[in-house]
C-alpha cells in the first residue's frame, strides 16, 4: 500500500505541495487529476523517491521511501516502474535495447531468454516489428508503448504514469489507456496515473484524486467525483471557464 | 541603495555562488569517486567512452601536435641561431612539448571536442528524463554516466599526450633537420642528454589531472543542467569555458608544486 502523509514541498520559496494526504491500495488504479503545473508530477516523483520532501512521509508498505538510502532504497525502487511524459527512452538505443536494458542490467537472464521476453512484451503493447528502430524514428504513441513495455518487462508491483497520453490523438490516447488498463488487470500492478483525459479516464480507474492548490481536494470513486457538488471539482471536470478556479 | 552597496552586494553574491558551486562540485566528485570500487563494473561503457574521448580525438591531436612542434622549432631555431646555439633546438622543443604544451594543448583539444559533447549529451539526458528513468530502474546514474567518463578521461589524456609529444618532436625534426639543415644526430642526441624521467613524469601528472578536470567539470555541468535547450546550451558553454580556464590555472599551480 502507498500512503502519502502530510507531504510538503517548495521550490525556490514557492510551496507546490501543501500537506498532501493520499492512500492507494495494492492492485488499485488511481487517476491523479488537477490543473497543469500544480504539482502532480512532483507528487509522482516523491512517491518513487526521485525527490525528497521538505516534510511529511511517503510510506510504501510502511517503509518511508524518503528516509531510505543505499541498498534498502534500491530494493524498494525495484518494486516500481515509471512511464514518463515523454517516454524517457534512451535515445542512443533501439526499441529492443531499450526494453532489454533493465533485464541486461538487473538480472542474470541469458541473451536468448532476454530476447524472448522482450519480443513478448513488445507484442503485448502492439509493437512487433519495431524492435530495430530508434526512438527518434517512432511516433509519440509508439514511444509511450515502448516505455510501458520497458516497465512491464521487470514486472513491477507499482507503476506510475506521468500523462501517458499527452500529445496523442484521441484514438491512440484511448488505445493506450485501454492497454494500460488491460496490462494492469493481467499484471495486477498498482497504478497511479497523472492525466488530463477527462472524462475518458473515469471508466478506466478504480479511484480518482484531485490535486488543487497543493492539497488533495477530493478522493473517491470516479462516480463520487463526477457527482460531486464541490464547485471546484465541478468546474474542473466539466472544463468550464467560469467558476472558482482561476485560469491564470 | 547606493552604487557602492550595490557593487558589494553583487560581489558578495558572486563569491557566495562560487563557494557554493565549488562545494557542490566537490561533493559530486567525492560521491563519484566513492562509488568507483563498488559493482557493477561497466568495462564496456569505459571502453566506449575511451573510444569517444580518446580514439576519436586522435586525428585532432596528430594535426595539432605536428604543427605545434613545427612552429615551435621554427620560432626557436631563429632565436637560437642568434646565439649560435642551434644544437639545443631538439631539447627545447622536446621539453616544451613534454612538460607544458603537450598536456595543456591536448587538454584544450579534448575539452573542445569531447568535453562539450559530454556536457551536451548528459544535459539532454537530464532534460528528457533519461537520467530519472535510470534512477527509477534502481540503477545509479553516476555508475552509468559519470564514472565511465571519468575513468576514460584518466586513461585517454596521458595516451593522447604521448601521441601529441611524439608527433610534435617529429614535427620539430621536420623543420629543424629537414628545413634548417640541422643534423639528425644533433637533434635527437641532445634530447637524450637533456630530457629525463622527471620531465616525462611531470607531463604525465599534468595530463592525468587534466583528464580528471575535464570529465569532472563537463559531467557536472551536464548532470545539473538548466531547463530546456537553453539550459543545455548554457551548460555546454560553461563546461568548455570552465574546463579551459581551470586547466590553465591548475597547470600553473601544479607546475609550481612540481618545480618546487
Amino acid at each position: 500500500m502507498i500512503e502519502v502523509i502530510n507531504l510538503h514541498k517548495s521550490f525556490n520559496g514557492q510551496e507546490v505541495l501543501r500537506g498532501i494526504n493520499l492512500k492507494v491500495n495494492d492492485g488499485q488504479a488511481l487517476a491523479l487529476i488537477g490543473g497543469s503545473g500544480r504539482g502532480k508530477s512532483v507528487l509522482l516523483k516523491h512517491i518513487i523517491g526521485l525527490l525528497k520532501p521538505d516534510s511529511g512521509k511517503i510510506l510504501i508498505d510502511n517503509e518511508d521511501i524518503s528516509k531510505l538510502r543505499g541498498r534498502k532504497l534500491k530494493r524498494l525502487k525495484e518494486r516500481f516502474g515509471m512511464v514518463f511524459q515523454g517516454g524517457a527512452l534512451f535515445d542512443s538505443l533501439t526499441v529492443f535495447e531499450n526494453v532489454a536494458f533493465p533485464l541486461r542490467e538487473k538480472t542474470r537472464m541469458k541473451a536468448s531468454q532476454i530476447r524472448k521476453t522482450v519480443f513478448e512484451d513488445l507484442a503485448e503493447v502492439g509493437l512487433s516489428g519495431a524492435e530495430n528502430k530508434y526512438p527518434a524514428e517512432i511516433s509519440g504513441g509508439m514511444k509511450k508503448r515502448v516505455a510501458l513495455a520497458r516497465c512491464l518487462v521487470m514486472n513491477p508491483e507499482i507503476i506510475l504514469f506521468d500523462e501517458p497520453t499527452t500529445g496523442l490523438d484521441p484514438l491512440i490516447g484511448k488505445a493506450i489507456h485501454n492497454m494500460i488498463r488491460s496490462c494492469q488487470k493481467s499484471y495486477k500492478f498498482t497504478a497511479i496515473m497523472v492525466t488530463h483525459e477527462i472524462p475518458d479516464i473515469f471508466s478506466m480507474v478504480d479511484r480518482v484524486a484531485m490535486l488543487y492548490n497543493g492539497f488533495i481536494l477530493a478522493e473517491g470513486t470516479p462516480e463520487e467525483l463526477q457527482n460531486s457538488k464541490d464547485p471546484v471539482i465541478h468546474q474542473f471536470i466539466h472544463g468550464e471557464l467560469e467558476g472558482p478556479i482561476s485560469i491564470n | 541603495m547606493s552604487p557602492i552597496l550595490t557593487l558589494f552586494r553583487i560581489i558578495g553574491a558572486f563569491v557566495i555562488f562560487v563557494i557554493g558551486e565549488t562545494g557542490r562540485m566537490g561533493i559530486f566528485l567525492a560521491e563519484v569517486v566513492f562509488l568507483i570500487p563498488f559493482p557493477p563494473y561497466l568495462f564496456g561503457r569505459v571502453i566506449k567512452q575511451i573510444n569517444f574521448i580518446g580514439v576519436k580525438t586522435t586525428l585532432v591531436i596528430l594535426l595539432t601536435g605536428t604543427f605545434t612542434g613545427m612552429v615551435l622549432a621554427l620560432q626557436i631555431y631563429f632565436t637560437l641561431s642568434e646565439f649560435g646555439a642551434e644544437s639545443r633546438l631538439g631539447p627545447i622543443v622536446a621539453l616544451a612539448l613534454i612538460k607544458e604544451l603537450g598536456p595543456v594543448i591536448c587538454a584544450l583539444m579534448v575539452t573542445g571536442r569531447a568535453g562539450s559533447a559530454l556536457a551536451a549529451e548528459i544535459g539532454i539526458m537530464r532534460i528528457t528524463e533519461q537520467i530519472d528513468a535510470l534512477d527509477t530502474m534502481a540503477l545509479n546514474p553516476y555508475k552509468y554516466l559519470i564514472i565511465p567518463n571519468l575513468i576514460a578521461g584518466i586513461i585517454s589524456l596521458p595516451l593522447l599526450n604521448f601521441i601529441f609529444v611524439f608527433v610534435g618532436v617529429w614535427g620539430g625534426y621536420a623543420v629543424g633537420v629537414g628545413l634548417m639543415g640541422l643534423s639528425s644526430g644533433t637533434y635527437f642526441g641532445s634530447i637524450r642528454d637533456f630530457v629525463d624521467s622527471a620531465d616525462i613524469l611531470e607531463g604525465l601528472y599534468k595530463s592525468l589531472s587534466f583528464g580528471i578536470l575535464i570529465t569532472w567539470i563537463s559531467c557536472y555541468k551536464g548532470y545539473f543542467t538548466g531547463y530546456g535547450a537553453e539550459g543545455v546550451s548554457k551548460s555546454t558553454t560553461q563546461a568548455v569555458v570552465m574546463s579551459s580556464v581551470t586547466i590553465l590555472i591548475w597547470d600553473y599551480f601544479l607546475t609550481s608544486i612540481l618545480v618546487a
